[in-house]
């Protein structure tokens, strides 16, 4: 099983390379978000409150926020490396 | 109906639909046993992961645990969700494209070594079995509470119902009946949820109820229970008491634990494709983040209604549950002033005088999901459908887990060990086998459990953190790494996690507080540690030891790029 349409080595690193570039600024909304605002941070922004809710801002971070933002990431990801894929001509699709 | 019919139905129901789920899934192939034949759609497959996933201490323990921790509890929440990050961008698609059975196949391969592929299968065989005798016993207290039977015969008959579809259906059989306990567990999780936030909050969802305002007091309900926290000598509930450094550590334990389960990993080579193995860990983690994001809600609750049923209440007057659970040990009460009124206080509770008031009250806190809907007084439908909730939870992980250990044993060791001319027919006899002796071993662990499973379960985390996860993240982002340096790197990460947890949980438990932890970080989150030295020790090695062969490095670019020809774990040979 061989493609005539294979890639050359050269689009392979460029493509190895955006991968890279989004799954840093991915892994560090990532952190920021959990170990940031979720534990580093957590007691100056319990002095506020998540606008209109009784939650203490760190707090909700910590127990809902984070969890949402990940849910959101890993979905960004899927996106990002779909078109990806499809720009470089590795997607599975016309296999 | 009384609450033990109710559970017998129910339970019932729910056991009759995973049989004839995995009646209808049996597996006839080695494919079709250990990957389901790579045919399952990524939902599906999110759904059976997260079924996996959530085992009996999701379920059962994790809502009680953060309802007595608070804030403390949130590692919990971020560790055991936030590793699919990490999972979803930077192990599965690669693991996906190399397409293996099993993660010691991926070691073994990747890192052209026998060693590296014994040192991963006994891995994946340790953390797995420790993690089974804990289902095992989550299946054992379900029965005896609900349905009145010894824990022993809860034990077995929770045995059988696993042997029947595991050893039948393999992956495929596990998968199809994973897709069903997800719906009886959040069904079963959510319900009572939606009851009790209304209750108390008038708001029918639980994840923005907790939020608001307690309708009794007209405050809002999380200041209200740091009220009650203070007042009682309990730490602020939205504060926690564990240090920042911990806190941080043992949430990065928990997290890349997460990512290095070999039971987890394992799902994402039943997809047929890397793009499906991408969107299938997000839906995972969607179908997980409905109970993740529930169970502080749920904790939050059951608090506040323990706190007002209880707190400076007649013992004489304690409603029916509260005897039923003394029954079983894990409630007691101890008048120690005598006055017949129980005083359940935190650490720094003075009364007016200023003089120290005892506490008199112990709650197990794993019992705070399962006594939730009774403290609460909710009908008693709801009661069976938590405890037939909490076997789907049990019942699902302890399958994915016995999957790993039989295909550990007949293929990793077997066909790709000591006897690879083994046929197709006797590697899937083998693998029925092995299935059929873990699944004995377990339910003699969950019957007779050794007295620290808690402790074990922080062990497998801390070990597949600081064992697996640098060994595969250096496989596929470097191809520089070789032999040596992963193989040196698992030895070390393992030695010196396993290490600092022995010491301190098994020879001298008596040293274990913070002042004694390295840092201040607990045997808990020592995993993370071990997994730093994991990679210092692997890059450093690798630079002083010869380079992998070329083909290698050839591999690591077929497992880069999705499309490309056949499976890339066949040109390693």
């Amino acid at each position: 099983m061989t493609h005539p349409s294979d890639p050359p080595a050269v689009s392979n690193q460029d493509y190895w390379r955006r991968n890279l570039t989004y799954v840093g600024w991915l892994l560090v909304v990532w952190f920021s978000i959990s170990y940031g605002a979720g534990i580093l941070f957590v007691e100056p922004l319990n002095r506020f409150r998540l606008p209109g809710t009784g939650f203490p801002l760190g707090f909700w971070f910590a127990q809902q926020g984070s969890i949402y933002v990940f849910v959101v990431l890993i979905f960004v990801y899927v996106f990002l490396m779909n078109r990806l894929d499809r720009e470089f001509g590795v997607d599975e699709d016309s296999e | 109906m009384s609450v033990t019919a109710w559970t017998f139905v129910l339970v019932g129901l729910s056991f009759t639909l995973y049989i004839g789920v995995a009646v209808w899934s049996r597996a006839s192939s080695t494919s079709e046993f250990y990957v389901a034949g790579t045919g399952v759609s990524p939902l599906a497959n999110g759904m059976a992961t997260a079924a996996d996933w959530m085992s009996a201490a999701s379920f059962i323990s994790m809502a009680g645990i953060i309802s007595f921790g608070g804030y403390d509890g949130s590692v919990y929440l971020m560790g055991w969700t936030g590793g699919y990050v990490l999972l979803a961008l930077l192990l599965a698609p690669y693991l996906r494209k190399f397409g293996a059975y099993t993660v010691p196949d991926f070691v073994g391969d990747r890192y052209y070594s026998q060693t590296a592929r014994i040192v991963a299968v006994v891995c994946a065989i340790f953390v797995s079995f420790t993690y089974v005798a804990g289902q095992m016993r989550g299946v054992g207290i379900v029965f005896s509470r609900f349905l009145e039977v010894p824990i022993g015969l809860g034990v077995v008959i929770g045995m059988g119902i696993v042997f029947f579809y595991a050893v039948l259906g393999g992956m495929k059989g596990i998968t199809y009946t994973q897709v069903a306990q997800y719906c009886v567990l959040i069904f079963a999780y959510l319900v009572p949820a939606i009851f009790l936030s209304l209750m108390i909050t008038g708001n029918p969802i639980p994840q923005i109820g907790f939020g608001g305002v307690d309708q009794e007091s007209g405050a809002f309900l999380l200041e209200r229970l740091n009220g009650l926290h203070s007042e009682l000598g309990f730490t602020a509930y939205t504060s926690g008491a564990k240090t920042t450094i911990d806190v941080f550590f043992i949430t990065a334990a928990l997290m890349v634990g997460t990512a290095g389960l070999p039971h987890v990993i394992i799902r994402f080579y039943t997809v047929p494709r890397v793009r499906d193995a991408r969107i299938s860990a997000g839906w995972a983690l969607m179908f997980i983040a409905i109970l993740y994001t529930a169970a502080p809600a749920v904790a939050v609750f059951a608090r506040t209604n323990l706190l007002n049923t209880v707190s400076e209440q007649p013992y004489a007057e304690m409603p029916e549950w509260f005897t039923t659970w003394e029954g079983t040990g894990l409630i007691s009460f101890d008048d120690r002033n005598g006055d017949g009124i129980i005083q359940y206080v935190g650490p720094d509770a003075r009364d007016a005088s200023g003089a120290t008031i005892q506490n008199e009250l112990t709650i197990d806190r794993d019992i705070m999901v399962l006594a939730n809907p009774e403290i609460s007084g909710l009908p008693n439908w709801v009661i069976g459908l938590v405890a037939a909730g909490g076997l789907a939870a049990a019942l699902s992980t302890a399958a994915g887990l016995l999957l790993v250990i039989s295909s550990a044993v007949s293929h990793d060791l077997l066909k790709r060990g000591f006897k690879p001319d083994i046929t197709e027919r006797g590697e899937l006899i083998a693998a029925r086998v092995a299935a059929g002796f873990a699944v004995v071993v377990a339910g003699y662990l969950g019957i007779n459990p050794p007295g620290f499973v808690a402790e074990v379960v922080a062990f497998a985390f801390g070990l597949a953190a600081a064992s697996f996860f640098p060994a595969i993240i250096l496989g596929i982002f470097t191809k520089r790494m070789n032999r040596e340096g992963a193989v040196m790197g698992m030895i070390c990460g393992i030695t010196f996690t396993a290490g600092y947890i022995v010491y301190f949980k098994f020879i001298n438990p008596a040293a274990n507080s913070a002042e004694n932890w390295w840092f201040g970080i607990s045997p808990e989150g020592i995993g993370t540690l071990g997994m730093l030295l994991n990679f210092a020790i692997a890059l450093t090695v690798s630079r002083f030891t010869p380079p992998p062969p070329p083909k290698i490095a050839r591999l690591v670019d077929l497992i880069r790029v999705p499309r490309g020809a056949g499976e890339a774990h066949e040109i390693s040979g």
